[in-house]
């Protein structure tokens, strides 16, 4: 197989994860914009940690933001698997923006609300993968669509 | 063509998350009614007589609909709490028990704020259970610990046992809960203002104080 190769499979893996984050996200945002009470298989987990104030940032559902993350790393990681150069460029610092940003709700769910959302915890798992997927990438010059 | 096919690829996921994300918000947005006049406060007695704190004349009324191992529910009591300081003698809070079926624990804990209430304590129970929240809602020996908090606030425990499993108990509970689902009430904790429901997006401090605030100022023209 060759490096091109590999990266376009890395690309288009990292773009059907993304899919799935976007999913994910896209429910847990409108269950906030509903109000719905949200349960983790008959736990309360899940309303603990989606009615806190950390699920929220200036009143916009930070489930939100995750569906605009989780669409930026899907088209990058879709124009990056045609052969876009510059959207490799955009995906990598997403993708780090998305760690960060999960890191931190990780620990809002540890050690500051003591409970784990599931959606949330999968959310984490696709945000992993998508980083894990971008540090894969092997090093060099890409070939570009001119 | 493969030049442009990345583009049609992501437009076509933003429709598709936009189209699927307000069809699931249609179909989960929650058409609360406004509470009918024959359902107001004055007009009822006996199973369905609310629990009510503060000055019964007020001009303003906050109902809730709750439930006691809902986690955002706890922390609207709290600021609940706040609320009637800041308005003291202008508001008076409604409380009403909604169990949801996904909280284990949720029906048993009405039951013990209703058993403590025919002791004339509910509010006392109603606000023990909110903060010991944490504690009794994964516990498996949850009747001890409503036992241990009946004691607390100064109940007699034997009675508050006996009332817990009573059928009037379970009347009220029962009685309050048909009335939040003929009023359409899905979710908790959800609240009414002078019998209107509150927005979702009214569900927040500033939303909330801006709700009472523009009531107290309808009242006070009429």
């Amino acid at each position: 197989m060759t490096v091109s190769r590999f990266r376009t499979i890395i690309y288009v893996v990292a773009a059907i994860v993304s899919l799935a984050g976007l999913a994910d996200a896209t429910y847990l945002s409108v269950q906030a914009l509903t109000g719905e009470t949200l349960g983790c298989g008959g736990s309360p987990d899940c309303s603990k940690v989606l009615g806190s104030p950390y699920a929220r940032i200036g009143g916009v559902p930070v489930a939100l933001f995750g569906v605009l993350a989780y669409f930026c790393a899907f088209t990058f990681a879709t124009f990056a698997a045609f052969g876009y150069t510059r959207a490799r460029t955009f995906l990598i610092p997403t993708a780090g923006a998305m760690f960060l940003g999960t890191l931190w709700l990780l620990y809002v769910q540890a050690f500051l609300l003591h409970a784990y959302c599931r959606y949330c915890l999968f959310s984490a798992a696709t945000t992993f993968l998508i980083a894990g997927l971008v540090i894969a990438l092997p090093p060099g010059r890409e070939r570009s669509v001119s | 063509m493969k030049r442009y096919l990345p583009f049609v690829i992501v437009v076509v996921v933003a429709l598709a998350t936009v189209g699927s994300g307000a069809l699931l918000y249609r179909a989960k947005r929650p058409h609360v009614l406004p509470i009918p006049e024959d359902k107001t406060l004055s007009a009822k007695s006996g199973p369905e007589s609310p629990h009510v704190r503060g000055n019964p004349n007020a001009p303003v009324t906050l109902e809730e609909y709750g439930d006691f191992q809902c986690p955002p529910c706890g922390m609207f009591a709290a600021f609940a709490g706040q609320l009637e300081k800041e308005y003291d003698s202008r508001l008076r809070v409604v409380f009403r028990n909604f169990p949801l079926k996904m909280h284990e624990h949720a029906a048993e804990a009405a039951l013990a704020a209703e058993a403590a209430g025919m002791q004339g304590r509910f509010w006392e129970m109603h606000d023990v259970l909110y903060k010991e929240q944490d504690n009794w809602s994964t516990a498996p020996n949850v009747r001890e610990l409503f036992e241990s908090y009946a004691a607390t606030i100064g109940l007699d425990v034997n009675k508050f046992k006996a009332d817990m499993d009573s059928e009037h108990a379970k009347a009220r509970v029962e009685a309050d809960r048909l009335r939040g689902e003929s009023l359409g009430i899905q979710t908790t904790p959800t609240l009414f203002i002078n019998n209107q429901p509150l927005e979702q997006k009214d569900k927040n401090p500033e939303g909330i104080r801006a709700v009472i605030n523009a009531a107290l100022e309808k009242k006070s023209q009429i």
